[in-house]
């Protein structure tokens, strides 16, 4: 891992006139690392994901971001088309719904192809053989890069998300709850598939997730939220092995056993 | 007629009018390529009939110009005559089917196959000027786009052409890059007509009245057919000659002659055709009847 922490997000704020959305949020994102966001609905946690991730602008507070040439740069002072630019470069998003996230009437090709074309590349041989590889890398068969995803299954259409996602090699990637709708095998895979390539590609991630197995096998640290306030922050394994607060304890213990 | 009678302003639309088109051409020619949106009027033809190119048409011309409209390259049917009619009722100019004469020349989808020259004018009329418009519906969102130069999604298209057919299918509207700006739709001209817009030494304006915007080429301008490196945008061409007048390398109009498969390939240009065989070119449907005549 770097000296430097990849994000830094201070005191970020969002209110939704009197309602807290999420409040007064501090958190450091190293490079390579998974944050889980966890807590039950209506907790904050999409609120604080789309506040980070610019889709939102948050009512307070910052997001610094370490860009390639090093320094960092807050995210809300950078121009629109910077942003936007990042957005498809250097991050992705993998939405909870993979129809938001894809365009479900072109091809999977062009799917994985439109961000590199997005970034100047015009060659369409090596562009195809690009999206070829990644979709060997989320398990969809070669015979398919010409289907639209409409013709997939939803297992199918979350791991073309995550290839669309990818492709450009981001150095962080946020995830809205990427398994909810999925059935538990599928979700198994899907999670396999996540670690492998989070650890292959030496990604940060930041993952929202109510499934607090899906943050036991994903990710490092976790945040735990309650009514717009994060109220425990730590290391996975302790936050789910020696919860301190009563919520995190509660939403420990009403995990179903089988 | 009474001088008391209220009549037409010349070229039907009033000054106010014309000077707010203009300054939209003016702007449009600033910024080439780019959608600069105008209060269009209601004109006396259905949209779709070029009411922009008409507004465009009726704003430039003086009692001086000489018109020429054409309709798919041919300056004979029904939407050319009108326009032309038009024009000749309410600006009472000068009208010619002569390409080199014309001083503006208002299309419907063809560029003339004879180059244009310096100080002529061609005027599109255009039905949809947004090139995103069938990949993002949001108008928002594309005006965004067109802002921040994100024109990936465009390639996209061009991908997913090669992806189903084996080449980019795209024959007419093919999207242009204007002055490495700009992406542009060169209304639904057939793409024949696209190298034609590169470097033309005339002023090219595209008007579209029902979606109420302008945009320009102004003349000696840089216009680039998107593609791929490996796909490079080619023009179509035709394994026969012109029917009447053999002209070779000119776009050409199949015109189905009868119900057993009969069918002539003909200049869509119609000047072009007639200039031609005035000249003595001869095609192979003129010549044989000739023959079978003596």
């Amino acid at each position: 891992m770097s000296d430097n922490p990849l994000l830094k997000v201070s005191g970020v704020s969002k209110f939704y006139g009197s309602r807290i959305g999420c409040k007064d949020v501090n958190f450091e994102l190293w490079p390579g690392e998974v944050l889980a966001i966890v807590g039950e609905s209506g907790s904050g946690k999409t609120t604080l994901l789309n506040c980070i991730s610019t889709r939102l602008l948050p009512t307070a507070g910052s997001v610094e971001y370490r860009m390639r040439d090093g320094n960092f740069r807050d995210l809300y002072h950078m121009s629109e088309a910077e942003r936007r630019f990042l957005m498809r470069t250097d991050w992705g998003f993998v939405h909870q719904n993979p129809a938001d996230g894809l365009r479900m009437t072109v091809s999977a090709g062009a799917n994985v192809g439109e961000r590199l074309m997005a970034v100047g590349d015009r060659h369409y041989g090596k562009i195809r053989e690009t999206a070829t590889d990644w979709l060997g890398r989320v398990e969809i068969s070669a015979d398919r890069i010409d289907d639209q995803p409409r013709a997939f299954s939803g297992g199918m259409r979350q791991r073309l998300q995550i290839a669309r996602n990818l492709v450009t090699g981001p150095r962080l990637v946020f995830m809205d709850e990427p398994t909810g709708g999925l059935d538990v095998s599928v979700q198994a895979r899907l999670l396999d598939l996540v670690r492998g390539l989070v650890n292959d590609l030496g990604l940060a991630a930041i993952v929202v997730t109510h499934d607090l197995a899906v943050a036991r096998l994903l990710s490092h640290r976790m945040m735990v939220m309650k009514d717009g306030f994060v109220i425990e922050h730590g290391l996975t394994d302790r936050v789910l092995d020696d919860p301190r607060e009563p919520y995190t304890q509660l939403l420990v213990s009403s995990i179903l056993q089988v | 007629m009474s001088a008391d009678l209220a009549t037409y302003n010349f070229a039907y639309l009033d000054e106010q009018t014309k000077r707010m088109i203009r300054r939209a051409i003016l702007k449009a020619i600033s910024i080439p390529g780019y959608q600069v949106p105008f209060a269009s009027r209601e004109m006396p033809m259905p949209y779709g009939w070029g009411t922009g190119g008409v507004q465009v048409t009726a704003s430039i011309i003086g009692p001086e110009d000489v018109l020429k409209v054409i309709d798919q390259g041919a300056d004979d049917t029904t939407n050319a005559v009108s326009i032309r009619a038009f024009f000749q009722k309410v600006a009472d100019v000068a009208v010619t089917t002569h390409t080199k004469d014309a001083t503006i020349i208002q299309t419907r989808h063809r560029i003339p196959e004879a180059k244009l020259t310096e100080g002529q004018v061609l005027v599109y009329q255009v039905p949809i000027p947004e090139p995103l418009r069938f990949l993002e519906p949001r108008e928002t969102e594309t005006r965004k786009m067109h802002a921040l130069e994100e024109y990936g999604l465009m390639h996209v298209k061009l991908y997913e052409d090669i992806a189903i057919n084996g080449r980019i299918s795209k024959t007419y509207a093919y999207p242009v890059k204007v002055d490495g700006r700009y992406v542009m739709d060169p209304s639904p001209t057939p793409k024949f007509d696209n190298p034609k817009m590169h470097m033309s030494d005339a002023l090219q304006l595209f008007g579209a009245g029902r979606e109420k915007r302008i945009y320009a080429v102004p003349p000696h301008t840089d216009v680039v057919s998107l593609d791929f490196e490996d796909y490079p945008f080619e023009i179509q061409t035709f394994e026969q000659d012109c029917a009447l007048c053999g002209a070779h390398g000119v776009y050409l109009d199949e015109v189905v002659l009868d119900d057993k498969g009969g069918r002539m390939f003909v200049c869509s240009d119609t000047d072009h055709c007639e200039d031609r065989r005035e000249h003595g070119h001869v095609g192979a449907m003129l010549a044989p009847n000739q023959e079978a005549a003596e």
